[in-house]
């Protein structure tokens, strides 16, 4: 194994991005050299070099949809690459199918987990990497090999514990163990921490430190600028499909990778005026809701919303938030609480909890528009409808007025600007910008009370988030009640006029977004907070049957 | 994915060109089976043909078979629009004769035309039940529909035997059937008005399919109700977020499904046999998911599709007279590979369809560019 | 009731069992592999007839068998083609094999043994035989051990023995080998599979072709073993049936067994109860035939536990960007 200091200070005498082809082979674990991969139109991958070296962690960032992913599918062998060439300690392989990638002794632990819910953690380790036809042999020895790869990379699971039981943390885990278990020298990890609290994220990154330092080679997948620069030792900057640049993580900030992802200065602030609140229009009183699965999401959560302002929820993906959302729009029954709309409690319980919250003025933009807001086969006025579809405005008694709805749509196309500008085109084909735009109209127009917004830009493209945030403002400004969840902090910065943290199911803290910092923000995310102590972890979990 | 750049096809290719295709892949397949057994598949098919078509006793028994064809093609296809697979229409066809039955004998001195409406509810309202428990299961206790109605199909024939061998059946007679609707009470059939259609068994029911025809369109596609239908069919998440109460979507669709496949129980119980008898359904409640797929859950093309069922039943009867050795089963046959090629299979001409009509037109190709970097873009 | 009343109850158990385990442990292989089948029934009367027709004219029962065995093999393929290659709705082609199968050994039938879609009586050798097994004769006159022995365990025709067989056979695959352990991964996740290198088409075609094998064996045990020749439909449902107790056995091999002799003895109680009373009480025969229909939809309902099918059934997987 060479050693990775030695490789930086190599890497470090040349200019950046021309790593050495002098370089002995063998100090690259990777090297990808011209790799082209096409959707269809969509060029997802534009003649890529990168060379990763061997013992090092390697952050390859970039915006949604710049092509890390793809490109890492390639070198899983998930996808072929239309040309291009990959090395692996310097040998040129044509890595066909993932068994051939990890031969090679390269794995993958995807951002979606590759396991078998109702397996155990043992029989997940082994599935794929079975020694023989028997399955008891394979399975003694992935259990004598496991308590090895726990000890040696400090990776504690227990091998008989069932997938869908254990944690998401642990999950993860399972994840590296099969990695590991079938060899792997170099270690892909596709958006890690997505679905980690900050402590999960921490413990990851203290076992792919030890992992590095073990000589093994990491290749980190994220577009999260904290985490390159907590954990990487070199960088590389994916931009529309194109390797932008490769730089040495200690000569770097995230201001200059910021600025090489996005390729121009990104200025994140919304203009607007200092919120002026009025009456408590939506009041929230000791929430507590379930999942799908009845673990309970959020916690005897209670806030209030007042006319005139924007109040953002901030927090790590998965802390309760989209329960939070999809309960109070009546989506999702809730276990105890009150939700309450200028003072008159909402009856959200039923499947059809939403259409009486409607009723009430309280207008819901979803998270998952594709999967939630709208139906992607129905033409654009059909989505345009879409919940209000009993309105009188849409026809007399149970018959549809069609060439009222199709006319009310072209209107607010006009008005919001969106693009094609044709009613009855099929929904799927508008843009992730124009499809929220319909959303987006559908329910502003409506005039309601409140509005609740979940991750309001996401997947959204520049020129449209501008346009979306000034409409949640103008909404605010027109004396409405407007809570928005996201997890994409400068967003509720820039937006909220207030900001509520929540972390594991609880509001841990409240912030003002011109005062606070990111670090006070991230604190609170992480559930660290001197303000009023979250409930206990244990505690808040007695209550789950 | 060499799919990701095909465009969908144009609309009529969809819904005319593609079926058309499968038909005649069925029909070239079962011909082949025809070939096989040494048979001339050509002198089987006009057989077929003069069997249905040839003069109006033919017409009329085509139609009569098609009336059938029409409700379950129609109770398949309400219930796909709500993303439903109502695979049980034979069961609630069946158990419908008991509500036709129960309502017709009582009042058979009374005028036919009053009688009909009433056998009408009777036998949708059987029939809705029958479709309105598995609904209820699906929507309140998650159990699958598909499975459901299997199960109904055959709890519902276990249910007729015992009704009428041991309810139904009035003493004196050996033959598991209940008693006659009295003769003044009967319907009288079209050919009593329409000459042509003379000693047919088409009737007043072919009617009253045709304006639940025209009703299943206005359903679907006028209604504030048929909206949130198709909404759920598409995407049950977004009639959540929406606020339609699936539960409630889901059980009366599945009521009105049943409902009409119970209107093969009037057609067979009040407009031909006068009587409950066993096994009057004869499948016609698995044609209708061969009608439904090939007409593509459109009323326009449920009434063609019934047409033609209709046709290869009653030309398939006539068939066995024509050439001997040839057996109405063939048309089972034919049947199963259309449902086959139509239903499970699409993935056979579907993709070549599409290269085809790319490469005819380039603004097609450019469409497809597009439509699929919007799609990747987002 | 006496011993030999029951025993001859249970016997009947045993036989008519059979064919709803084999069927039901088909649906196993291929549901458990994420593809729902809801074409047992057509797969079965395909080799019923395919089975019978070979035996009647070759007098060979094993080309018979092995005809039937083909036959199902094939029309596996097809729904193999439609549901897994071709990505079509596996209900559908559940259905259309049913009808295809219904349709065709009729029609083939009339056109072939001009019966009216019979196959002609099958000699002694074109049939299986009951197989007496060892001692038994000299033990039937030991009291309750030796008769349960005799007249129980003895004396069957060799499927009832292949598919009580194929019981702990099929726990064996799936729970100790490896190709079991991935059948079982590809009906919950098959995404995973695929990422660990393994293929899914093909571990979804090989189930689906043992499903044809032991649907092959289930549909010769109607006319070559239990009967002497095809008569039209003869499956009468029992492919549906085999589905019922597959989703009431919860997909799993051992209570599949057990539910498959429950329904068997429900038969068979059935057969013996032609105008018989119970306890007093005149039972319809026809509410015992609908028992296991009902059961299974108030399992499914979640009124007695629960019923929840491997995750990826009825699904075609396709590899997603």
């Amino acid at each position: 194994m060479t050693d990775p200091v030695q490789n930086g200070d190599n890497l470090q005498q040349r200019p950046q991005g021309a790593v050495a082809s002098s370089a002995a082979a063998s100090d690259l674990a990777i090297e990808l050299i011209g790799i082209n991969k096409r959707f269809g139109a969509v060029h997802a991958n534009k003649d890529i070099d990168l060379k990763v070296r061997r013992g090092t962690v390697h952050g390859i960032v970039g915006e949604n949809g710049a092509g890390k992913s793809t490109l890492m599918s390639i070198l899983y062998g998930f996808y072929t690459a239309d040309s291009g060439e990959i090395r692996v300690g310097g040998t040129p392989h044509a890595i066909t199918d993932s068994r051939h990638a990890l031969a090679l002794g390269i794995g993958m632990v995807h951002q979606h987990f590759m396991l078998v819910d109702n397996f155990s953690i043992l029989e997940n380790v082994v599935l794929g990497a079975e020694d023989s036809a028997m399955l008891g042999p394979s399975l003694d020895r992935a259990r004598k090999e496991l308590t090895r790869l726990e000890k040696e990379y400090n990776l504690e699971v227990d091998p008989d514990a069932i997938i869908e039981d254990v944690s998401v943390g642990t999950q993860q885990r399972v994840e590296i163990l099969k990695a590991l278990y079938r060899g792997a020298d170099v270690l892909i990890l596709d958006e890690p921490t997505g679905v980690l609290t900050p402590a999960e994220a921490d413990d990851l990154f203290r076992v792919l430190r030890v992992l590095r330092d073990q000589g093994k080679t990491i290749i980190l997948i994220t577009h999260k600028l904290r985490e390159i620069m907590a954990i990487t030792d070199y960088v590389s900057v994916m931009r529309q499909g194109a390797m932008v640049d490769t730089l040495k993580t200690s000569e770097t900030n995230p201001e200059q990778l910021a600025e090489l992802m996005v390729g121009r200065r990104v200025l994140l602030r919304v203009h607007k005026t200092p919120a002026r609140p009025g009456d408590t229009f939506l009041s929230v009183e000791n929430l507590v809701v379930k999942d799908d699965l009845g673990v309970t999401r959020v916690k005897d959560v209670s806030f209030t919303v007042r006319a005139g302002e924007i109040v953002g929820i901030a927090g790590v993906a998965g802390n309760g938030q989209s329960e939070l959302l999809e309960s109070i729009s009546g989506m999702r029954d809730q276990s105890s609480g009150t939700v309450r709309l200028k003072g008159t409690p909402l009856s959200l319980e039923g499947d059809d909890g939403a259409h009486r919250a409607r009723k009430a003025g309280l207008a819901h933009v979803p998270e998952d528009r594709q999967r939630m807001g709208l139906i992607t086969g129905f033409e654009e006025w059909e989505n345009a409808m879409l919940g209000y579809e009993d309105d009188p405005a849409y026809g007399k008694g149970v018959i549809l007025d069609i060439p009222a709805a199709q006319a009310q749509a072209r209107e607010r196309i006009k008005k919001f600007d969106i693009r094609p500008a044709n009613e009855r085109l099929k929904t799927a084909l508008f843009s992730g910008g124009n499809q929220q735009k319909i959303v987006l109209a559908r329910e502003m127009e409506r005039n309601p009370d409140v509005l609740i917004v979940g991750q309001p830009t996401r997947g959204v493209d520049i020129g449209a988030i501008e346009f979306i945030h000034n409409q949640i403002i103008k909404m605010r400004d027109a004396g409405k009640a407007i809570l928005v969840v996201s997890v994409e902090l400068d967003e509720i910065r820039s937006l909220a006029d207030r900001i509520l943290v929540m972390f594991d199911g609880h509001i841990v803290g409240e912030a003002d977004p011109a005062t606070a910092t990111e670090r006070e923000l991230g604190l609170m995310m992480a559930g660290v907070t001197d303000k009023k102590a979250p409930p206990a972890r244990e505690a808040a979990e007695g209550k789950m049957p | 994915m060499s799919s990701a750049l095909l465009k969908p096809l144009p609309r009529w290719a969809d819904v005319v060109l593609l079926p058309l295709l499968n038909l005649a892949l069925a029909f070239v397949v079962s011909g082949l089976v025809v070939l096989a057994i040494g048979q001339d598949p050509l002198a089987a098919l006009n057989a077929i043909v003069t069997g249905a078509f040839g003069n109006g006793y033919n017409i009329g028994y085509t139609l009569y078979y098609s009336t059938n064809f029409m409700f379950t093609g129609l109770a398949v296809a309400v219930a796909a629009h709500a993303g439903l697979f109502n695979i049980g229409g034979n069961g609630q066809a069946y158990i419908a004769g008991l509500g036709v039955i129960a309502v017709a004998l009582p009042l058979q001195f009374l005028p036919w035309w009053i009688t009909f409406p009433i056998a009408i509810v009777a036998g949708a309202a059987v029939g809705g039940l029958w479709g309105f428990i598995p609904g209820w299961l699906q929507a309140k206790r998650g159990s699958h529909v598909v499975i459901t109605t299997i199960m109904f199909n055959f709890i519902a024939a276990a249910i007729m035997v015992y009704m009428v061998v041991n309810v139904l059946k009035p003493a004196g007679i050996l033959a598991p059937e209940s008693a006659m609707i009295a003769p003044e009470g009967r319907m009288p059939k079209l050919g009593a008005f329409i000459p042509w259609f003379k000693n047919t068994d088409v009737n007043f029911t072919l009617i009253l399919a045709l304006i639940c025809l025209v009703g299943a369109y206005f359903l679907i596609w006028h209604t504030r109700f048929g909206f949130a239908m198709r909404a759920l069919g598409q995407n049950p998440t977004a009639t959540r977020y929406a606020g339609m109460s699936n539960s409630r979507i889901i059980m009366i669709v599945m009521t009105m499904s049943g409902a009409l496949a119970g209107m093969v129980a009037v057609n067979q119980v009040f407009g031909v046999q006068y009587r409950l008898v066993l096994d009057y359904v004869a499948d016609a409640g698995f044609v209708g998911i061969a009608v439904a797929l090939m007409g593509r859950n459109h009323p326009v093309g449920i009434l063609l599709a019934a047409i033609l069922f209709g046709a290869l039943y009653q030309g398939g009867n006539e068939l066995q007279y024509v050439i001997p050795g040839l057996s109405k089963e063939m048309v089972v046959v034919i049947q199963a590979l259309v449902i086959l090629f139509t239903g499970a299979m699409e993935g056979l001409f579907r993709p070549g369809l599409q290269r085809i009509f790319m490469a005819l037109s380039p603004r097609q190709k450019a469409g497809a560019i597009e439509a699929n970097s919007v799609k990747s873009g987002g | 009731m006496d011993l030999g009343i029951i025993l001859s109850t249970l016997d009947a158990t045993l036989r008519l069992s059979t064919p709803l385990l084999l069927a039901c442990l088909a649906g196993l292989y291929s549901e458990r592999a994420g593809v729902f089948d809801i074409g047992l029934e057509g797969k079965m009367l395909a080799s019923a007839f395919a089975a019978a027709a070979v035996a009647a004219v070759t007098a060979n029962v094993w080309l018979g068998l092995l005809a039937g065995v083909a036959v199902s093999i094939t029309t596996a393929s097809l729904q193999g083609a439609a549901a897994i290659t071709l990505r079509g709705n596996q209900l559908i082609a559940g259905v259309a094999i049913n009808m295809l199968a219904a349709g065709l050994t009729t029609f083939l039938g009339i056109q072939w043994f001009g019966q009216g879609g019979r196959t002609p009586q099958l000699t002694t050798d074109g049939r299986f035989q009951n197989i007496t097994l060892p001692f038994a004769n000299e033990l039937s006159g030991v009291p309750v051990i030796g008769q349960i022995y005799s007249e129980l365990i003895s004396g069957h025709n060799i499927l009832v023995y292949v598919a009580f067989l194929a019981v702990p056979i099929t726990w064996w695959v799936l729970y100790r080998t490896r190709f079991g352990l991935r059948l079982r991964a590809v009906g919950e996740n098959p995404k995973a599979v695929d990422t660990a290198g393994i293929s899914v088409t093909k571990l979804r075609y090989q189930a689906v072709l043992i499903t044809g094998l032991l649907c092959g064996l289930a549909g010769a045990f109607f006319s070559i073993a239990q009967g002497s020749g095809f008569g039209n439909n003869m499956t009468a449902g029992k492919g549906f049936i085999a589905l019922a107790a597959l989703i009431f056995a919860k997909w799993k091999p051992v209570p599949a067994m057990f539910t498959c002799l429950l329904f068997g003895f429900l038969d068979a109680l059935q057969i013996r109860l032609q105008g018989a009373e119970i306890f007093g009480i005149d039972v319809p025969v026809q509410a015992i035939q609908a028992l296991p229909y009902l059961l299974t939809v108030i399992l499914l309902a979640g009124f007695i536990g629960k019923a929840v099918g491997p995750k990826a059934g009825g699904v075609a997987y396709t590899k997603e960007r």
